[in-house]
């Protein structure tokens, strides 16, 4: 029999604000444990909440860039639990009354998926687990700012989810809301999936997962319970309503807890608070900072770049990357050239180091003179390599690397001419393995030029040189 | 001359005029203390030392000609379960009893802007529930007009300290009746403010849409001295009201010519004791001959606000005191298995019963499939009852009740379970459930016990309130008797 | 329909409170007593009332995002009785 997979995703995502969403402690990663926190985020008696006014404005905006309707009324609710990370022993969030609801995201393939709602709330602390059988409570993340982004089941493959997820995490990046980081805990992802067999008669029950700590992990997760899922179903059996975790070493998920008896979190309107009444000059008003988002910024890419997509995929993978490619392209007007040196040597570079193209030392004008070195053939493509490198490390201007270390291409032909009769002479077996003939000599005999002029020389030049003397 | 017996605008008067130094009050004042409180029982703690240092810092401002205020250097008593930096704020609890706070409460700063002397804190129901200050974990208060009795409660501490000549003026805490049910019982002047109009910033919570902090005093005068201190916006509490500075002094004006006053029926049927009525009554008999214009006036969702007050508090109250788990601060169990079992111990041992009941009997409303039952349901009634209200005050300037069904009574008598100690508080509550200020000043006795009077004002009309309670005031003495302790 | 013993012990976990089988009896019939005075509420006529979330309407009121410094740790930490590392300390919390 053949299933459909039903995926929903629930999606936390840390909000870029300086202040914590009910007090005016910092929002930084960085620091000792426990020096973020003041009464309010300890949650000591008679202190009380006040709404940072940045974090309405930053779900509003996450909300309309994710084609939500945006509620009039809304209002804070509590969700009350135990648990040793929140301070108030209740998370102050939105029950039925969210601040965003209705909206989706487009897939390449034209799919909507579905997004139920946005919600605000506040982060717990963490507890870090010592070997002593104890917990060490640090505060610092209680009362972060957060949105609560729930879609429909609307996916139904791994692949879906995690296009939807690099969808959400590039809009959230776009509209500097949320930086996203995964890894730092500032995006997170619970998935609730079922398998349905085709004719409706065979359906599993929805399992949730937990402590997904990539987008790959998501994937992955989604495709072991599919077919855990579809196993049981096959043996006439079914899945438990539970939670599970995925355990990244082992490649499995395994059970955390039932959701039998769920948690009874007893939310009712947070009496400290006032409603969020939010009219249209407000929504206007938030409307105006959406920049182009990464749909509409893709299909302008293609029609004025004409690139093909996957590169165009890789310029804008952040809104800052697109911004250094169109303004290096108004500068230098080679695209593909452009678009090359970006993809290729640049990214990797950024990916390679964990930095962000804001960081770079050069300047857009001195990566354009460094294009133009290249396309002048001043330098050939092999020192462009080298000068790009030290650029990148240093910040040095291209025509200053150039000259240190004397790299401006050789285009004189009696010059080049000579080290190529030189090279012939001290290699006649590769002569002879090209007349009889072996492509590879050709290739190792301009390889010897190259060397000798220390890499300066055109190749072109070299190429038909070697060519013209050999025949 | 017995400094203690007087109200605090006297001791201003008298400080400011040089004829005693706010020094040789403090003085006076905490020795009378140390003869009174074993009597009595107002305080659970008492930080003298500090309290000197403050008040010669009053004296030598005054001697260096700067202007103080009207409260500056007069002694004064703080409910405990308002929070004060570096000095423990124990809600009367074994949960709190070492909680030092590291901040203070909106209130205190604008206490010590005045220049105050917070002598110490007083007793109270535990986490402000109840309505005698039986139930504290650390002993009870009495009342100074009849030591056998209760001085009510939950801000019975505060009470008896001003009525015992302890403190001039103290603050308490008013969720269904805290401030004024107390002040009735002790002869004396309590205010629950308009809720928002006094910051509950620093006030540890019972139930936070009803509590408000007020004063209690001895005279209205000095009800709006306090008023003037601790009234006004603040933006660490967002339920805190945006609204115009009033000077409450400028109420102390003797005229109720043409003030439309309404007898709230409903407050005057079954279970108020006959000789409280009759008292009430003929205090508004005082006003009509004063030129009030008196007409009786129905509010007929009064009934429902017991029972509105029960949810409503109870389940605010389980979520707010979830917090205490003995882990950042309170209470610590010995000898716990795992954290579940660490919550369990540090609760189970830290909190005393009438807090274990209400947190359960909030908790069950709060349950899934309850939530509708119960608070949706109390938060509607709560709108009938401000429309009541509303409706009331579209024709007149005040209402007036008993503030409580009977005058104090024994210690021990009420405490066996919590729908008889709450029919004490019949009058006040719905006050609470609407969020209009109501005031509660002495207007007669009975067996030589005090008689309260709750005068309802509409929101933010304290001022129309105070002017009422003045011209009562200096048309009776009821508010010049002192209790002899017997 | 009444509290049984069943559910005052299922609302005794989720308050994480724990009774004596003696308490549990009072508290039941405790509850019982209360729930059954609030029933009159249902007398009441209550539809198209709107519940009143807070009684000023309170609405939009908001603070700026700046930032103050926090307080120190040592003042963090101080009403708690048991830490270790700068932090507070707990039994080993598993999920
Ligand atoms: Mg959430
Ligand atoms: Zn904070």
């Amino acid at each position: 029999m053949n299933y459909k997979t039903l995926i929903g995703l629930e999606i936390h995502s840390e909000l870029l604000t300086n202040s914590k969403i009910f007090c005016s402690c910092t929002t930084s990663f960085v620091g000792d444990e426990n020096t973020h926190c003041c009464p309010i985020c300890l949650g000591l008696p008679g202190t009380l909440p006040v709404v940072n006014k940045k974090v309405v404005d930053f779900a509003i905006k996450a909300g309309l860039a994710l084609n939500c309707e945006i509620s009039q009324f809304s209002k804070m609710d509590r969700k009350n639990y135990f648990y040793p990370d929140l301070t108030k022993a209740y998370q102050i969030s939105q029950y039925d009354l969210p601040i965003c609801h209705d909206g989706y995201i487009k897939t390449e393939a034209d799919q909507k998926i579905r997004i139920r709602r946005i919600h605000l709330e506040e982060d717990a602390g963490k507890s870090i687990h010592t070997n002593e059988g104890s917990s060490l409570l640090n505060y610092n993340r209680a009362g972060v700012p957060l949105i609560e982004i729930v879609s429909e089941p609307d996916m139904t493959s791994a692949d879906e989810a995690y296009e939807f997820l690099e969808k959400l995490k590039a809009i959230l990046q776009y509209i500097e809301v949320s930086d996203c980081k995964m890894e730092q805990g500032s995006l997170r992802c619970d998935v609730n999936i079922n398998v349905k067999s085709e004719d409706g008669t065979f359906v599993s029950n929805i399992v949730e997962l937990k402590n997904l700590n990539s987008f790959k992990a998501v994937a992955k997760a989604i495709e072991y319970e599919e077919k855990r899922h579809i196993h049981l179903l096959e043996k006439s059996e079914n899945t438990v309503k539970e939670t599970r975790r995925w355990d990244d070493a082992k490649n499995e998920t395994i059970r955390m807890r039932s959701k039998e008896y769920a948690q009874d979190y007893r939310y009712f309107p947070e009496p400290d608070l006032g409603t969020i009444e939010i009219d249209y000059d407000w929504i206007e008003k938030i409307r105006e900072t959406i920049p182009e988002l990464p749909n509409d910024k893709k299909k302008r890419f293609i029609k004025e770049y004409n690139l093909p997509e996957k590169d165009i995929d890789v310029l804008m993978i952040t809104k800052k990357m697109a911004n250094f490619f169109e303004d290096v392209v108004k500068e230098f007007k080679d695209v593909n050239m452009v678009s090359n040196w970006i993809r290729i040597e640049l990214y990797r570079r950024l990916k390679e180091n964990n930095t962000e193209i804001d960081d770079i030392k050069f300047s857009i004008e001195d990566f354009s003179k460094f294009l133009e070195l290249i396309k002048k053939g001043t330098i050939n493509n092999n020192a462009g390599k080298k000068v790009f490198k030290e650029m990148y490390e240093t910040g040095k201007t291209p025509e200053m690397i150039v000259k240190e270390k004397g790299l401006i291409q050789i285009e004189d032909e009696e010059q080049i001419r000579d080290i190529v009769k030189q090279v012939l002479k001290e290699n006649p077996k590769s002569i002879e393995d090209f007349k009889n003939g072996k492509d590879r000599a050709l290739g190792f005999l301009i390889g010897q030029v190259m060397k000798l002029s220390r890499g300066k020389a055109n190749p072109q030049i070299v190429n038909t040189l070697i060519k013209e003397e050999l025949i | 001359m017995e400094v203690y017996k007087l109200t605090a605008h006297e001791v201003r008067d008298k400080i400011k005029n040089k004829e005693i130094s706010s020094k040789e009050v403090t003085e006076s004042i905490l020795i009378h203390i140390e003869k009174t409180d074993p009597h009595i029982g107002a305080y659970v703690s008492i930080r003298d030392e500090i309290a000197l240092k403050r008040a010669k810092k009053v004296d030598k401002d005054i001697a260096d000609g700067k202007e103080i205020s009207d409260l500056g250097g007069i002694p004064m008593a703080v409910k405990d379960n308002i929070c004060t930096a570096g000095m423990a704020t124990t809600c009367s609890s074994k949960m709190l009893q070492n909680f030092i706070p590291p901040y203070n409460a909106t209130v205190i700063n604008k206490i010590y802007e005045k220049d105050s002397i917070l002598i110490g804190k007083t007793n109270m129901d535990e986490f402000a529930m109840g309505s005698s200050t039986e139930n504290s974990a650390f002993k009870i208060t009495k009342n100074p007009w009849d030591t056998k009795r209760v001085p009510g409660g939950s801000s019975g501490g505060s009470a008896a300290a001003v009525a015992s000549g302890e403190a001039f003026f103290a603050l308490g805490s008013d969720t269904g009746g805290s401030i004024r049910q107390p002040a009735s019982f002790c002869g004396l002047v309590g205010l629950k403010p308009t809720y928002g109009l006094v910051s509950r910033y620093g006030l540890i919570a019972y139930a936070s849409s009803l509590d408000q902090i007020g004063p209690i005093t001895k005279d209205v005068e000095d009800c709006a001295l306090v008023m003037n201190a601790i009234a006004g916006y603040d933006s660490m509490d967002s339920t805190s009201a945006n609204y115009k500075k009033v000077d409450y002094k400028k109420s102390l004006v003797k005229d109720v010519k043409g003030l439309k006053i309404g007898i709230a029926k409903e407050y005057f049927e079954e279970g108020i004791d006959y000789d409280v009525k009759k008292q009430v009554l003929a205090s508004i008999e005082i006003f009509k001959s004063l030129g009030a214009e008196v007409e009786e006036v129905s509010l007929p969702h009064t009934k429902y606000a017991l029972s509105a007050y029960y949810i409503i508090a109870s389940c605010e109250c389980s979520s707010n005191f979830a917090r205490f788990d003995g882990i950042r601060y309170g209470f610590r169990a010995q000898g716990y298995e795992n954290i579940k079992d660490l919550f369990i111990k540090n609760r189970t041992e830290g909190f005393g019963d009438e807090v274990k009941r209400r947190i359960m009997l909030g908790t069950y409303a709060l349950s899934a499939g309850y939530y509708d039952q119960y608070y949706h349901k109390a938060l509607k009634i709560r709108t009938l009852i401000k429309r009541d209200f509303d409706r009331a005050f579209e024709k007149f300037d005040l209402l007036i009740t008993p503030t409580a069904p009977t005058t104090a009574f024994k210690i021990g008598e009420k405490t066996k379970d919590t729908l008889h100690m709450h029919m004490s508080d019949i009058c006040t509550v719905p006050v609470n459930i609407a969020g209009v200020p109501a005031m509660s000043i002495p207007c007669g006795f009975k067996d030589g016990l005090p008689i309260g009077m709750q005068i309802i004002g509409n929101y933010f009309d304290e001022s129309t309130i105070l002017r009422a309670a003045y011209t009562f005031e200096k048309n009776t003495n009821y508010h010049k008797e002192r209790p002899n302790r017997r | 329909m009444s509290i049984r013993i069943k559910d005052v012990e299922q609302v005794a976990e989720r308050s994480r409170l724990s009774f004596t089988e003696e308490e549990k009896e009072g508290l039941k019939d405790q509850l019982n007593n209360i729930l059954e005075h609030v029933k009159e509420l249902d007398e009441v006529k209550l539809e198209g009332v709107e519940p009143t979330y807070n009684i000023l309407e309170v609405k939009n009121v908001f603070r700026e995002d700046k930032m103050k410094p926090s307080m120190d740790r040592e003042e963090v930490l101080m009403n708690a009785s048991d830490t270790q590392n700068g932090c507070f300390k707990v039994p080993k919390v598993v999920e």
